[in-house]
């Protein structure tokens, strides 16, 4: 297939724009960029869960805030350097993750959906117990890193920076896990579970490791944030961050990497351009957005993206068998 | 010993709100294998339009019987205008239509009724019921058993009615229903009705204790959603149950569990649900759904 | 089209986009102000699980419109930006900024809540953005030395507790002490002014505390478990959904402590009458402002303007709800700091101002109780008084407590 070099290419030519982004908007602007980079890493960590999966995780938010107060207690408590913070807490994620995929095993579709739901639930009430690590309700106030070495770059662009490097590279490593054998096989399981165990895969340990990745991912989007935003409360983590995490992978598309970047671009400017049209009852427009864009693209904007894609090139290919294959294997595969 | 009844008493009528709730969930999650999210919103929406009636000076028994009229045609309208489009979309797709309308009704009841909270009457008297030393609030009471007759006469109506039948074997098995002549959508479309018309019930119910305002159900809904997963999605008399264990459960873990006490009674009462979960993953009373392959 | 030109005009298109987002340069010398307007910035949660609160944002606007329309300050219109914040620190730093960086205004005013100002906080001082008078009544907004641009506005909510501690001290030295409170900061905030003002003592009075979380339905629980410990003294930590549960349970269950109520809910319209009057006789409160169902003050003059406004600027604003009352006070405040900082409107001299108030009244204080900072003090009100509820109001009673005599 040929089709690996255009796309590498776009990948590329997106990249230097991202890079040159900084010397061209305002550092609130930047801020803006480094949040929506941040729920990408997020919503791809739900997505490869939900999305290639099949587990459905309504409780995000809680790997989210996990991930953010590991890398606060670490500054706030140890003085860590921020940059440590962030494997770290990636790392912890992963091993907690992979500990509630265990016993997630046993939870089908809606039930696996609840129990993350309750989880999520817990998180600020537990948040407010542990009061002495935590800071309690009055959260944790932290400082914003600069740039090291006397880089001329200001804290919002160096962050921004950060944020785009780690976003780069978790993507590509999502990209190559996915589109080899172990991303077949999650699919797999996702697709027929019963099947995949017929044909030797192991369903256990794949789904309870994608638990963890996931879990790993929105973690380190976590840690990015506490930085991003300089402090953390409870407040910041209620159940409704997981609902917009789910909002935005559905959205940009289940299943679907670039997906992620699109969910996030949704999450973070829909709800400021709704209160800019309405002023009076901004989060029903919200609403209205989301309704439509389920009728217009049930497969998400990647979806709706992908199904263009092949309908320009079914229309210039000849509908020889092998075309027809291929046009076959590039459909949607969500739901 | 007195304090154990009053908790437990207490608890039941908690209970009692999100049972109702956690009904109207578990009803359109068997016909359509949706989880409206929208269901607390919902029945705060149809509070309001109680209020609006009772300012009007309708009388409450009125406004009550008029209010669930209402309900019932918004539940059926929603679900003809709203959820028909995507019938056939991945069932996530179709959670965020839920999740919209969930906003969109919050969003437009404060807009109509601003986000102040309003005192809303309770049909029962404000003198407490006293038995022996214990003293039992009249709304409790009351609220139990309007839950109780509510959930009687719909009880009924699926058993004996033909129309009940119909709906039933509508979400049971949509294909064969339709050979036998069932229109399926309006039967979905009459669950969708059903289920706003117990939402109703829990919102009025609920909403003089408290009071009234656009963000009133949010807390109650999560109830209901502990306990229909307590009481497995699959069974409505199950969902029902687990709306009261839930009640109770966690009245009686914040007074007697004194270590945990208070600040982390909610934590206790979703890992309790968690704990069930291992146990018997499709709820106590949920049937498991064999696939064939 | 070929791959190539695709790529081409998309990258075009997206630098076309990212010079779209390059602000204007400014030419003004005085951030937020010409000659004809000065910018102030606000964020309230108009929506989510605070929204109750979002009337204050609107009550502030529409005084600003009665101000502009009786001419403006020394000439100048006020432009007021406000945000919706939805109570979540992240969207309030990212609306703050939003005021700060792209609307650029002179001043922040009245932003809502502990979290979300806590997240501002350094950055308003960084900055050196006026952060003035903001809503929260937690202590930590007077501290001029380290924070020089942020002052708070309101007692604060330890200041209070301590209050009711005198009380109890002085009047019930042997009671058993049952504390109901919701836990977040709020809550938490006036438990510790509380327990410090009982000092050692405390330890053997306090009986029982429960907490409880805004998400929960009912309290009836906490109040069955308060009554059950034996507890003659209950001081009530609720938001008005809840002060008027625990109020009315205590009632049913035939539970009568002595029973001291947050300021927070102390309004007869929206607590005390749903929860009934003869269920709240006794209740004990500790007030600065006028209680806008208070038939005492039916013929007062402050009352009768703030009534007039509501019902020309905001009409659909209730009149039974305080905090159309406290906006109202605060932007009165707002707007004398403006005038006295004259012709020079630069950040520096705003604070300035706001810095060197001496006994400013309020039309909805109470009588006696002024607004007062100095550059050592960004407290501007210390002062409460106890009020005891006889049925029909609240009977003010004991002298003025001043915090700041105090210190």
């Amino acid at each position: 297939m040929g089709s690996r070099a255009p796309r590498v290419l776009l990948v590329l030519a997106i990249l230097a724009v991202a890079c040159v982004l900084p010397f061209t908007v305002s550092n609130f602007r930047l801020f803006q960029f480094t949040q929506v980079y941040i729920y990408a890493i997020a919503i791809l960590g739900l997505n490869m869960l939900t999305g290639y999966n099949g587990q459905f995780s309504l409780g995000h938010g809680a790997f989210y805030a996990m991930g953010a107060y590991v890398s606060a207690i670490m500054m706030d408590k140890w003085n860590i350097h921020y940059a440590w913070t962030i494997p770290v807490a990636g790392v912890l994620c992963l091993i907690v993750g992979f500990l509630f995929g265990l016993p997630a095993l046993r939870l089908e579709g809606l039930y696996l959906a609840l129990a993350t739901f309750s989880l999520a639930l817990a998180v600020p009430q537990i948040l407010k117990y542990f009061e002495h690590w935590t800071g309690g309700s009055q959260g944790l106030v932290l400082s914003k890193p600069g740039a090291p070495f006397g880089i001329k770059l200001n804290p919002d662009q160096w962050l921004y920076f950060v944020t785009l490097a780690v976003m780069a590279l978790l993507f590509w490593l999502s990209a190559n896990l996915l589109r080899g054998r172990v991303g077949r096989a999650i699919v797999a399981i996702r697709d027929n579970h019963i099947a995949a165990e017929a044909m030797g895969v192991n369903t256990s340990l794949y789904k309870s490791l994608v638990f963890g990745v996931s879990a790993a991912y929105t973690g380190v989007a976590g840690a990015l944030s506490a930085s991003a935003i300089a402090y953390v409360a409870p407040d910041s983590f209620n159940i409704f961050l997981s609902i917009t995490l789910l909002i935005g992978a559905v959205i940009g598309g289940l299943a679907s990497i670039s997906g992620a970047v699109f969910g996030a671009f949704f999450i973070q400017f829909v709800p400021n351009w709704a209160q800019d049209i309405s002023k009076a009852a901004p989060w029903a427009i919200f609403g209205i957005f989301l309704i439509v864009f389920m009728y217009v693209m049930p497969f998400g904007i990647a979806g709706a993206i992908r199904l263009l894609w092949i309908r320009t090139r079914r229309s210039r290919v000849a509908l020889t068998p092998e075309a027809r294959d291929t046009a076959h294997s590039q459909a949607p595969r969500t739901t | 010993m007195e304090i154990f009844v009053q908790q437990v008493v207490s608890g039941l009528a908690t209970g009692g709100i999100y049972a109702a709730l956690a009904l109207a969930l578990v009803m359109i999650y068997q016909a359509t294998d949706v989880v409206n999210f929208a269901q607390g919103e919902m029945a705060m929406f149809a509070t309001y339009l109680c209020w609006t009636m009772l300012n009007a000076g309708v009388p409450y028994w009125g406004a009550f019987v008029g209010t669930l009229v209402l309900a019932f045609l918004g539940g059926v309208i929603v679900e003809r205008v709203v959820i028909r489009p995507v019938e056939g979309a991945p069932i996530l797709s179709i959670v965020i239509v839920t999740l919209g309308l969930l906003v969109i009704f919050n969003s437009v009841a404060g807009w109509i009724w601003s986000y102040v909270q309003k005192p809303f009457p309770s049909p029962f008297p404000s003198t407490p019921v006293k038995a022996g030393n214990i003293f039992f609030g009249s709304h409790d009471i009351g609220q139990i058993f309007v839950t109780l007759i509510v959930l009687a006469c719909i009880w009924m109506f699926f058993k004996f009615t033909p129309l009940g039948l119909a709906m039933r074997a509508a979400a049971h098995n949509p294909v064969s229903s339709r050979l036998v002549g069932i229109r399926v959508g309006w039967m979905l479309a009459m669950g969708w009705g059903l289920a706003a018309v117990f939402g109703a019930v829990a919102g009025m119910m609920v909403a003089p204790v408290l009071t009234l305002e656009p963000n009133m159900m949010g807390g109650v809904q999560i109830y209901a959603f502990a306990g229909a997963t307590l009481g497995g999605f699959t069974s409505p008399g199950g969902a029902v149950l687990g709306g009261f264990i839930v009640g109770v459960v966690e009245n009686l873990v914040g007074t007697y569990v004194s270590f945990i006490g208070t600040e982390l009674k909610f934590t206790v009462a979703l890992g309790m649900i968690i704990v069930v979960l291992l146990v018997k993953p499709t709820g106590l009373f949920g049937t498991r759904i064999v696939k064939r392959v | 089209m070929t791959f190539t030109r695709r790529c081409m005009s998309l990258l075009l298109g997206t630098a076309l986009l990212a010079t779209a987002l390059v602000p204007a340069a400014d030419a003004q010398t005085v951030v937020g102000v010409t000659a004809t307007e000065i910018k102030v910035g606000n964020t309230n949660p108009y929506s989510g699980p605070a929204s109750a609160y979002g009337t204050i944002g609107k009550v502030i606007g529409a005084y600003f419109k009665k101000v502009n329309e009786e001419g403006g300050i020394n000439g100048r219109k006020i432009n007021y930006i406000t945000y919706d914040d939805g109570y979540s620190p992240p969207k309030t730093v990212e609306m703050v900024r939003k005021l700060v960086e792209q609307d650029q205004v002179a001043v922040l005013f009245q932003t809502l809540g502990t979290p979300p100002n806590s997240a501002i906080h350094k950055y308003m001082n960084q900055q050196k953005v006026p952060h003035l008078f903001v809503a929260t009544g937690a202590t930590k907004w007077n501290d001029p030395k380290n924070f020089p641009w942020t002052m708070g506005y309101q007692p604060n909510y330890q200041t209070e507790g301590r209050i009711y501690a005198g009380d109890v001290l002085k009047n019930h030295p042997n009671a058993k002490v049952g504390i109901l409170y919701q836990n977040d900061d709020y809550g938490k905030d006036y438990l510790k002014g509380f327990e410090d003002g009982l000092g050692e003592a405390g330890k053997k009075l306090i009986v029982m505390k429960q907490s409880y979380e805004v998400t929960d339905p009912t309290i009836d629980s906490q109040i069955v478990n308060l009554k059950n410990s034996g507890a003659t003294v209950f001081f009530n930590i609720t938001i008005p959904k809840f002060a008027v549960q625990a109020i009315k349970k205590a009632h049913d269950i035939g539970w009568k402590p002595v029973h001291y109520l947050n300021n927070v809910s102390s309004s007869l319209g929206t607590v005390l009458k749903p929860a009934g009057f003869e269920a709240s006789k006794g209740l004990i409160t500790a007030l600065y402002m006028k209680e806008v169902t208070d038939p005492q003050w039916r013929n007062d003059k402050g009352f009768q303007e703030w009534v007039a406004f509501m019902k020309k600027y905001y009409p659909e604003g209730a009149l039974d709800q305080q905090e159309n009352a406290y906006g109202y006070n605060v932007a009165i405040l707002m707007t004398h700091v403006l005038k006295q900082a004259g012709n020079d409107l630069s950040r520096e001299n705003i604070m300035r101002q706001a810095a060197n108030l001496k006994n400013v009244e309020l039309p909805m204080l109470l009588p006696g109780i002024k607004v007062n900072t100095s550059p050592t003090d960004f407290a501007p009100i210390e002062q409460e008084q106890l009020a005891r509820f006889n049925g029909e109001k609240w009977d003010l009673y004991g002298e003025i407590f001043d915090a700041f005599r105090r210190q």
